[in-house]
């Protein structure tokens, strides 16, 4: 980063981090191989800005990494305790709202939620878990859905619009009551054009969408994120 | 459950009867919870054996893919988990058309699952079992832990405890971690074994087998010392089921359903354990969620019987590797042509079996279909599967409905502990008739139920591992109802005789 051009770096905990014009913080210091923790930016997608894991604090300000414009000189705090402690709490708050049991969950170890989580040093839930009841839909041949783990990130709804041309997911409903939808009449799967070579079929990050009867095909210690921790991951799709 | 000869069977308290209850256990795995009905005369007349935990596996596994369900459903137990992920594993092979799996499969299948046995009989026999074996059930309970069993016999104590880590190690080599591992899966498994674990389990196992061998022998020679004890201890005749090979060999992973009487003689055999589930009937008592399971063909009074490696070494008609079955022709002699039926020797045929698991482990070693093969079968899809398996406990039922959507719509877990449910209420029983001494409570009877219980290795919440920290108490209860007399074991060993205070309590 030292030989960087000074009029196209930001600071990132003392790090020069070099960025193109309209990059975002968090799409430049991903590109420039560091870690920001963050659940619902993808780097083939528009930001969305809903699970503030990428927060930032810029002077007085707290702000998502995924939506804030990179400029030059800007001085971004990350790596800090304050911070530290504010992704410790939201992914908390995450964990409680769904039902995230990783000991039998398939996605354990290709999870960026339990990942993030282990990042984080996330040892515990700290709140009280909801158990909200969330249904499971078997009803596609080849994929399931289990709602359970949803974190209402919205890539898959982003990849079944912006690539798929489908839109077959869309969140609906307000505040804790916000859910994934389904855009079929029987509100089931089976029931929408979805295929399981539909970019949204591989972009969720956590277990809610998965290909039905692979299972723990990929044993434990050869995983994603077995290899290494996130922080050190290659962006990309789970 | 179990009454004098004459005495009707009731589920409920019968008039005239006190209670005597024993509350928790502890060295067993889970909290139990003992009632002796006594009458005027002091006689005990039932024995029952309290199951208070209620988990709901089989409810909330309904719904849930059924490739997740070998996973999941092993988190029933940290002590055996691996039976049971093998168990669910071979149930859903049926489902997915994978019978027989390859090979490859069934060899690091097997490797795993005795590295399981080995593991949690070196656990029992060792951490929880010896201390009352060597030091007397009387002792210190301060005292009846492994690490006073380090002090007084180190070489026993560190034997057990690398005898279990190396069955540890033979699960983690197969299934990618020492617990609740992933290797196996329905249609097969997901890994083969390393050149470097094998090298590894390979360089380990003579002294393991030179321990194991050692641990038959302490267990023989405490019955030798101690003939009259070890004989008649808690002694119950029953039936003997388990799972034997289609040549009548010990068998541990796979086989045919066999059952002897009393007397030995072979009431079935060579069943598929696809049909295991219509030989059985459970039985339902309103005290205790444990259910009572029997033979159909006999009913619940002649059918019930035990399973478990007392069970197993006499069911077969040999076992397949040497220096165990020399053991097992010793253990039999004990017998004197019948099968022996004393509640302590189940340390020893556990023994034996452990024995058997290293011999069999050094002959799968050498095999070279577990390092390269085929690992997944596929077939025809089936709606449902039976997997049976011979856990370390006993014979293990798991049995699987899944749906055209890949959902399992219903499951039916029968575990060991379940099968030996009317023998440990019977083995309370008969121990209770000789130390229940008039009117008070002593710790000695406290302690020689904990004993006679824990010689069935029950693992009745899968999930506590208490090592004889936890709090016990006994309870005498008049005819009327009333308190007579309360003996309190505290956490630290304490024994407490608290104030008796009159009250009433309904009995269960």
């Amino acid at each position: 980063m030292s030989s960087a051009d000074a009029a196209d770096v930001f600071h990132l905990d003392g790090h020069d981090v070099p960025f193109t014009t309209g990059e975002t913080v968090l799409a430049a210091t991903s590109r420039a191989g560091r870690y920001i923790p963050h659940l619902c930016w993808h780097p083939d997608f528009a930001p969305h800005g809903s699970c503030r894991v990428c927060t930032v604090r810029v002077g007085a300000r707290l702000v998502p990494a995924c939506t804030l414009p990179a400029a030059t000189g800007l001085v971004v705090e990350s790596d800090t305790a304050e911070l530290r402690h504010l992704r410790l709490r939201l992914l908390q708050l995450l964990f409680v709202e769904g039902n995230h049991f990783c000991p039998s969950c398939e996605k354990s170890g290709d999870c960026q939620l339990q990942a993030t989580a282990y990042a984080v040093d996330m040892t515990g839930p700290h709140f009280e878990e909801f158990y909200p009841a969330r249904p499971v839909d078997a009803s596609h041949p080849d994929i399931l859905l289990d709602l359970n783990r949803c974190i209402l990130c919205s890539l898959c709804v982003r990849a079944s619009r912006e690539v798929d041309g489908k839109s077959v997911f869309a969140l609906g409903g307000h505040g804790i009551d916000t859910h994934l939808l389904i855009d079929s009449p029987s509100g089931r799967l089976v029931d929408t054009d979805f295929a399981p070579t539909d970019r949204a079929a591989s972009i969720c990050p956590v277990g809610v969408i998965l290909p039905k009867r692979r299972g723990f095909a990929v044993p434990i210690g050869e995983r994603r994120f077995d290899q290494q921790p996130i922080s050190a991951a290659e962006e990309g799709d789970p | 459950m179990t009454d004098l000869a004459g005495a009707p069977a009731s589920d409920a308290l019968p008039a005239g009867l006190r209670r005597v209850a024993i509350d928790p256990l502890s060295r067993v795995e889970g909290h139990g919870k003992v009632t002796l009905l006594v009458d005027e005369h002091n006689r005990v007349r039932q024995a029952r054996l309290h199951i208070v935990e209620f988990r709901g596996f089989e409810k909330f596994i309904e719904g849930r893919p059924y490739w997740e369900v070998p996973v999941m459903v092993q988190r029933l137990c940290g002590i055996c988990p691996v039976s049971h992920h093998l168990a669910a594993s071979k149930a859903l092979d049926h489902v997915v058309g994978a019978v027989p799996v390859t090979r490859s499969a069934t060899l690091l299948r097997r490797l795993m699952h005795y590295g399981q046995v080995l593991q949690s009989h070196a656990t029992h026999f060792f951490h929880l079992a010896s201390p009352d074996l060597l030091f007397g059930f009387d002792s210190e309970v301060s005292r009846r832990n492994l690490m006073a069993v380090a002090e007084t016999c180190p070489d026993v104590a560190r034997q057990g405890v690398l005898l279990r880590k190396f069955g540890q190690e033979v699960i983690r080599a197969t299934a990618g971690k020492r617990v609740h591992g992933t290797g196996s899966v329905p249609g097969g498994m997901n890994r083969h074994l390393s050149r470097e674990d094998r090298a590894l389990l390979h360089e380990g196992l003579p002294v393991m087998i030179d321990w194991a061998e050692e641990a038959v022998d302490l267990i023989a020679r405490l019955h030798a010392e101690q003939p009259g004890l070890y004989t008649r201890f808690a002694s119950v005749r029953s039936n003997l089921l388990s799972l034997v090979g289609m040549d009548g060999s010990l068998e541990l992973y796979d086989g045919v359903i066999r059952a002897r009487d009393a007397t030995g003689r072979i009431l079935l055999d060579g069943l598929s354990d696809q049909a295991c589930l219509e030989l059985l009937e459970e039985e339902v008592k309103p005290w205790t969620y444990l259910k009572f399971p029997y033979l159909k063909s006999l009913g619940p009074e002649q059918g019930w019987y035990r399973v478990g490696p007392l069970a197993r070494i006499q069911n077969c008609d040999f076992i397949a590797s040497a220096r165990a079955e020399a053991r097992r022709q010793a253990f039999l002699a004990l017998g004197q042509g019948e099968p022996v039926h004393a509640s302590l020797a189940y340390h020893w045929a556990r023994m034996i079996e452990l024995l058997h698991c290293l011999e069999m482990i050094a002959v799968l070693l050498a095999d070279p279909a577990l390092l390269a093969g085929d690992l997944m079968t596929a077939g025809e899809r089936q709606r449902a599967g039976t997997g049976v398996i011979e856990a370390p406990r006993g014979t293990l039922i798991h049995h699987y409905e899944v749906g055209d959507d890949d959902l399992v719509t219903r499951c039916n877990l029968i575990v060991s502990t379940t099968h030996n449910n009317r023998a440990m209420n019977e083995a309370v029983c008969a121990v209770a008739r000789e130390y229940l001494d008039g009117q008070t409570l002593t710790d000695g009877l406290l302690n020689h139920i904990e004993v006679a219980i824990r010689a069935y290795d029950p693992c009745l919440s899968c999930a506590t591992h208490a090592l004889g920290r936890m709090p016990l108490e006994l309870t005498l209860v008049g005819p009327g109802g009333a308190v007579l007399d309360r003996l309190r074991r505290s956490a630290e060993g304490r024994i407490e005789r608290p104030h008796a205070a009159p009250e009433a309590e309904t009995a269960r």
